[in-house]
């Protein structure tokens, strides 16, 4: 499977700080890719990397092949909706599309009017008049207009009411199902995203902590609990993500590729949210010691 | 037609929710031969979800035998589930009913009888791979 973006030993430096150190991902096509990560992991770094906005300080990047934004014919092959969706306050949303046609040689003028038609938006408002939703919704119908293939989106529905943000969610994978698009979109709204991508990169401190395909990362963990045990004693390919004790109780988040039959623990699912919350933590400072009779989840480095 | 949902919260993958529902219709006879499943692109806009989740399902429902995808047009259910409907399980219903009144008078809870079903399922699957 070829990569829509590909990064080797990639950072970016301002003065001093790293905003991206050391930073090493293929990210496959024919996907929605979810990047997830806590604020600072580098994510709009890197997405500015992505888009040629940026210039790396160290390391490379490729996008679709090539050099990010290194010419116009690459510049038409990726689509960017940046953080909060920005517009042109005083333009009319019929501008936009005036200028979309403009700026995009493979802009496809049918598909934004029948777009904005079915947003219900009119074509004589002002930007700056419109909803949030209807903002969002209206920047990436430029940015899907512009037929690329690859779609890159920053913490799109982040500042949306969860009303919009479903709307802007159902919104997009229609446009993928349309078009098969490859769509990359950051956010730290873990929930949102595993119905909607169906591949996840969690990026802590610029490296990457997890990534694969969502199903099977549900399909592989499980959360154990039963009676207090060493985790020593597992049985192999049972790989401990987070374990708690208390002094009665072990509670574990393991991943694995074959059934957990120990009648001993009671295996339960683990949904999206808590799996990369497990990750994420990994490499934070060590957690507080756990209250007495609190559960709680301590990370195994 | 039937519609689809998801509980985001239950840690089981979307695409095996959206198969679960369709066996489950099969069972209760919501579902008969013939019948078309819900287009991709409306499962899609109605739920948010990513366009390869429901090709997935659907794709694993085809090889099971259950449905099949006529291009251009939709995809039909061709298939019934071992068993039929949940009606031809009326004996086993009346046993397990005697078996409840029994748990009761045993002075089991509720809590009580769903874990000794759960933990005997376990273990008489576990001896069934062993």
């Amino acid at each position: 499977m070829s990569a829509v973006i590909e990064t080797e030993g990639l950072g970016k430096r301002y003065r001093t700080r790293w905003a991206l150190a050391g930073c090493t991902l293929s990210i496959p096509a024919g996907h929605v890719v979810g990047l997830v990560g806590p604020n600072g992991a580098g994510k709009t770094t890197l997405i500015d990397l992505a888009t040629g906005m940026l210039k790396p300080s160290a390391g490379t990047i490729e996008v679709l092949g090539g050099r990010p934004a290194v010419g116009p014919a690459q510049l038409a092959r990726v689509g960017y909706l940046a953080q909060d969706a920005p517009v042109y306050a005083g333009l009319p949303v019929a501008d936009h599309l005036r200028l979309g046609a403009h700026l995009n040689p493979g802009w496809d003028a049918d598909l934004a009017r029948r777009r904005v038609a079915r947003l219900g938006l009119d074509p004589k408002q002002k930007a700056g008049t419109l909803s949030g939703g209807q903002r969002a919704q209206l920047a990436l119908s430029l940015a899907v207009a512009k037929r690329p293939e690859l779609l890159i989106l920053d913490e799109p529905v982040a500042s949306l009411d969860p009303l919009a943000r479903r709307e802007f969610l159902q919104d997009l994978m229609e446009s993928v199902a349309e078009q098969q698009v490859s769509v990359v979109l950051s956010s730290h709204l873990i929930s949102d995203l595993e119905r909607a991508c169906d591949y996840v990169i969690v990026l802590v401190d610029s490296r990457v902590r997890l990534a694969g395909p969502t199903d099977e990362l549900l399909a592989t963990h499980h959360l154990l609990s039963g009676p207090r045990r060493d985790p020593a004693s597992l049985p192999d390919g049972l790989q401990v993500i987070a374990a708690s004790h208390t002094d009665v109780q072990t509670t574990l988040l393991v991943r694995t590729s074959r059934p957990v039959l120990d009648p001993a623990w009671t295996v339960s699912a683990v949904g999206l949210e808590d799996l990369v919350l497990a990750y994420m933590r990994q490499a934070g400072p060590a957690p507080a010691a756990p209250r007495d009779g609190h559960r709680h989840l301590e990370v195994r480095k | 037609m039937i519609e689809f949902h998801l509980d985001g919260r239950s840690g089981v993958a979307p695409y095996l929710q959206l198969i679960h529902q369709v066996r489950h219709a099969l069972r209760l006879g919501l579902l008969h031969q013939g019948d078309q499943l819900p287009k991709v692109k409306d499962v899609v806009a109605a739920l948010a979800i990513n366009p390869n989740t429901v090709l997935k399902a659907y794709r694993e429902l085809e090889y099971a035998g259950l449905v099949a995808a006529r291009p251009g047009v939709g995809t039909f259910v061709t298939g019934t589930l071992d068993g039929g409907s949940l009606a031809a399980h009326g004996p086993l219903r009346r046993e397990l009913q005697r078996w409840l009144a029994k748990a009761r008078r045993a002075g089991l809870d509720d809590e009580s009888i769903e874990a000794l079903f759960a933990s005997t399922f376990r273990s008489a699957s576990e001896e069934d791979i062993a």
